[in-house]
Order: C-alpha cells, then sequence, then structure tokens
C-alpha cells in the first residue's frame, strides 16, 4: 500500500513549472538601477571624503560639533583611523579613516577602493555622480511609470490587508529566518516580507533623490519648501548618508536571498523573465 | 558541495569585477576625449533643468541672526602673496580700486569708500562649499547688477569675470570667476564689504567678495579686484570660466 503510494506520488511530481516573471521593462530598469546605484554609492563616497564630517541642522562646519565623523587621529606616534558617532567612537583602522592607498597609508574617509575615482578627486567624483543621477532618476520614473500604467505596483507589490495582519507577518519572519522559502502556488507571488522590502527600498531611493535635491543651493531656492522637510541643508546630507547605508543594507539582504534561493534561477529571472517554480512539497501525500 | 563552489566563485568573481570596474572607472575619469566629454554632461543637464525650475528667480533662502554660524569658516586662499595687496591692506585698502571694464560703455574706477556709498543690500545667507559643508553669515554690500547698469553693458556682453587678486590655493595661477548675465542681475548677487556687521576681514576676501546666493562656494570669488564683461570664456586663462573649472569642476555649480 505504501509501496503504491510513493510510486504515485513520483508519478505525479507535477513537471517543472515555469512561470513568466519579470516583464522586460522590470528586467532592463532593474539591471540599469543595479549599474546606477554602484556608481552612485562609490562616487559618493568621494564625495563625502571631501568633508567626511556629517552634521544636523541648517548649517555645519569644522568648527560645528559633527554627528558623525570620520577621521584619523594621533598622526605623529601611533596613525589609528577612527569613526565616531554620536558620542561612541570605534577603532577603523584600515577601512574608515586611515586606509592604504597603493601602499602608502592615508588619510582618507572611506578607503580608495570603494570610491570613484579610486583617487582623491572630488571634481570627477561629481561629475560621475551627476551623470548616473540623471540616468538614474529617468531610470526610475521609467520603472514607477510603467508599473503604475501594467498595475505591476499595485498588483504584485502592494500587501492586502491581511498579509499585513502581524500573524501573518511573524509566520512569514519565521519561514525566513528558517530559509524556508516559497515553493509551489506561493511562489508565484511575492511573500509579504518581500513586497515590504521592494516597496521600502523604492521609498528609500526616492529619499535619496530628494535628499540629494535639498543639497543644492539653486534647487533650494526654487523649492525652498525641501530645505524645511529635511530639518536643513545638513540634516539633508547627513539622512542621505544614512538612506545610502540602508540601501546597502537592503542590496547585501536582496543578494543573500538571491543565492538562498538559487542563483541561477533568480538571476535568470530577470534576465530572461522566466522563473522556475520550485514543486510544492507539502502537496506531496 | 557544488554550492560553495559557486558560492566562493560568486566572491571571486565580484571581487575580480569589482576591480576591474575601479580600473576602468578611473581610466574613464582620466580620458581627455569622448567619454570625459559625456561625463561632463551633467552639467548641461544641470544648468538647463535648475533655469527651469528657476524661472520666476527666486530668492535663495534668507535666515534669521539666530541662525549665524559662531564661526564661519576660512576657505582657500586665507592672504593674498601679492605685495601690492599687502601694502594696500596695510593703509586700510585707501589706494584700492574696483576696475570695471571689458565690454561696457562707460569703464570705471571705484574707491571703497564709492562703493561703500552706494546703496547696499544686507542678507543671512547660506554658504555652501562644494566639499559638503555649510555656514550662515550675514552680508553687505552693493549688488552687481547696479555697478553693471551704471557702466552700461554693450550689446554683446554675455558673462561677467572676477579678477581676483590671490592664485588659487597651492597654485601660482590667478583665481578667477565668471557668471552669466542671468545671475549678475540677480537681486542678491552683491559684491560684499561687511560680514556680520564687521568690515569683511581678509580671510573672507577683503576688501571686496562675491556673494552668488544660489551657487556652491568656490564661484563667490574672493578680493575681487577688476569686473570684465566679455562675450566669451574661452579666451581667458584654461577658458573654463574659473580657476577651478579650469581644474574640472562645474561653471554652473547650482548643484
Amino acid at each position: 500500500m505504501a509501496k503504491t503510494a510513493m510510486a504515485g506520488a513520483r508519478s505525479q511530481t507535477p513537471p517543472q513549472e515555469t512561470i513568466y516573471r519579470h516583464t522586460r521593462v522590470v528586467r532592463i530598469t532593474h539591471w540599469l538601477n543595479a549599474l546606477c546605484l554602484l556608481v552612485l554609492l562609490m562616487s559618493g563616497l568621494q564625495i563625502f571624503n571631501a568633508h567626511p564630517r556629517l552634521y544636523w541642522g541648517q548649517k555645519g562646519a569644522d568648527a560645528d560639533r559633527p554627528f558623525v565623523e570620520m577621521t584619523a587621529v594621533d598622526l605623529d606616534r601611533h596613525p589609528r583611523g577612527v569613526v565616531r558617532i554620536g558620542g561612541l567612537q570605534a577603532d577603523t583602522t584600515g577601512l574608515f579613516g586611515l586606509s592604504r592607498v597603493n601602499g602608502r597609508v592615508m588619510v582618507r574617509g572611506y578607503p580608495s577602493w570603494l570610491t570613484i575615482p579610486s583617487y582623491q578627486d572630488l571634481a570627477t567624483g561629481r561629475r560621475w555622480h551627476f551623470f548616473f543621477a540623471w540616468i538614474f532618476v529617468l531610470n526610475g520614473l521609467t520603472y514607477i511609470g510603467f508599473g503604475l500604467w501594467n498595475r505591476h505596483l499595485q498588483r504584485d507589490l502592494t500587501p492586502t490587508r491581511a498579509e499585513l495582519s502581524p500573524r501573518h507577518l511573524l509566520h512569514d519572519i519565521v519561514q525566513h529566518a528558517q530559509l524556508n522559502l516559497p515553493r509551489g502556488e506561493a511562489a508565484k507571488h511575492y511573500n509579504p516580507l518581500q513586497k515590504l522590502a521592494y516597496l521600502g527600498v523604492i521609498c528609500l531611493l526616492a529619499l535619496m533623490v530628494l535628499t540629494g535635491l535639498t543639497m543644492s543651493p539653486g534647487v533650494d531656492a526654487a523649492f525652498p519648501w525641501l530645505v524645511d522637510l529635511f530639518g536643513g541643508r545638513q540634516s539633508a546630507r547627513t539622512i542621505h548618508w544614512i538612506s545610502a547605508n540602508l540601501i546597502v543594507l537592503f542590496v547585501a539582504v536582496h543578494l543573500f536571498m538571491v543565492v538562498a534561493a538559487g542563483v541561477v534561477n533568480e538571476i535568470g529571472s530577470m534576465i530572461t523573465g522566466r522563473y522556475r517554480i520550485k514543486p510544492d512539497l507539502g502537496s506531496a501525500p | 558541495m557544488s554550492g560553495t563552489i559557486t558560492r566562493r566563485g560568486l566572491a571571486a568573481g565580484a571581487a575580480a569585477m569589482g576591480g576591474l570596474l575601479l580600473a576602468g572607472c578611473d581610466r574613464l575619469s582620466q580620458s581627455q576625449g569622448g567619454i570625459r566629454r559625456v561625463l561632463e554632461l551633467d552639467e548641461t543637464f544641470n544648468y538647463r533643468a535648475q533655469r527651469l525650475l528657476q524661472a520666476g528667480q527666486p530668492l535663495a533662502r534668507e535666515y534669521r541672526e539666530a541662525d549665524i554660524s559662531r564661526v564661519f569658516k576660512v576657505n582657500g586662499s586665507s592672504m593674498p602673496d601679492s605685495a601690492d595687496f599687502q601694502r594696500s591692506m596695510a593703509n586700510g585698502f585707501a589706494d584700492w580700486r574696483l576696475v570695471i571694464d571689458g565690454l561696457v560703455e562707460r569703464p570705471t574706477q571705484l574707491s571703497l569708500e564709492q562703493i561703500q556709498k552706494l546703496p547696499a543690500r544686507t542678507q543671512i545667507t547660506r554658504h555652501d562649499c562644494v566639499e559638503g559643508w555649510s555656514c550662515i553669515g550675514k552680508w553687505t554690500g552693493v549688488p552687481l547688477g547696479l555697478l553693471l547698469k551704471s557702466a552700461g553693458l554693450k550689446p554683446n556682453a554675455r558673462f561677467v569675470v572676477f579678477h581676483c587678486a590671490d592664485n588659487g590655493p597651492g597654485s601660482l595661477s590667478p583665481y578667477y570667476e565668471s557668471v552669466d548675465l542671468i545671475d549678475a542681475f540677480h537681486p542678491q548677487t552683491v559684491l560684499a564689504y561687511r560680514l556680520n556687521d564687521q568690515p569683511l576681514p581678509v580671510g573672507h576676501g577683503a576688501p571686496l567678495r562675491l556673494r552668488l546666493e544660489r551657487q556652491l562656494g568656490y564661484k563667490h570669488a574672493k578680493y575681487v579686484m577688476r569686473i570684465e564683461v566679455v562675450d566669451a570664456l574661452k579666451g581667458l586663462f584654461g577658458g573654463k570660466g574659473g580657476f577651478w573649472e579650469d581644474r574640472g569642476y562645474e561653471w554652473y555649480a547650482g548643484i
């Protein structure tokens, strides 16, 4: 009896199902966005290095107390790189504040391998940053525009009321923590944590644009409300930095999940659009 | 396990890609040709977009007395090397003259005293450095538009160039800057001789420095000696319209 059931189950295993998951616009804007974010991050760190201190409020310069600071201390005897956040301080020698450039120890915020260009050059860092900022914004508007038009954002990314219930979310968190990723029918749409993460990062990216624009004296003259919205140009610079960190965190988790869910299938689906559904184990008797 | 190999392979691949990307970006950054020129299109986009947004010629925000920075950071040159300038400074700029020439109907020379008798504008504004920091200060000076109107622009006038007494930081080239006529006639574009109700300190560009409130700090030329009205920027120094512009920075520094 058991034997036949097993044989029966084996013969009933559904064939590998493939769905069309990502439209062409989503795929193109995804990869263009990834390229833009990489260049924007690295050229942004170059710009940060020109004044590796962050303040809160309208103003902030050398004589004012920074909120975050990357610096080097004890240069004469035992040079160390440090990061200060509020009252906390961490030794970050080799990474932040003090790092090697072509074998020579240099005082610099972020290390050379994280900046574009790799050497200190604010003017060129700005060129990269603004050029790719334009591509990033146009690309983002294309994504949002198409997503609203074909209802991808409403249909696939907006969580339902039921999905937002604490019980549902808690269940989803536990499943993720166990790397128990959806299979079968459940894998055909995004789960609530995924939806919240994607919507969250879209909001962060919009925040990057707004805080970036608030740092522009020309834009501030045209839209003074931006300065009020973020509590000042220096606050906007600080928020720009914080949300950049959060986007890096998102990308780290995103890449981890890609590896956990299957590199070939996940990356492949963002190239071809086709996504292979893992058969639902639970449906077998 | 094949999974581990894939993961290790991915990490190595990512590191190799990263190295290539960095080397590639450095090479593109240093290229003199087409790619660099494509990258520099950012300025055209920024200029066009901001001129569109600023169609109503809005003023930069003006702050309250309470917002003024305790210490206004001195940046760039803090004292011109020129012996003539230092001699002039020692006698309170009594023999100093601002020259206004180029494409004007009436080339003019003005003493500091004459400038201080002209109608003045006082504004508490935020100074944003290209490096990222900001200071708030109270500036008093004569609107540039007023000087230009009284000198009378010739029909082919397009840009206003500021020649300064100092050399650029760490350089033997003189500092200079330039603005278009839209910015030149903006009401907040002033030649300031007072900071925070005190005579302009030498570190901040005494006796006279430009305030260009809707653009970044390097546009705000200090130690202005001569205002030259021109039809093009190509013939001056590096040809890009300013000391920092000749070194890769944007001529339009609204962002």
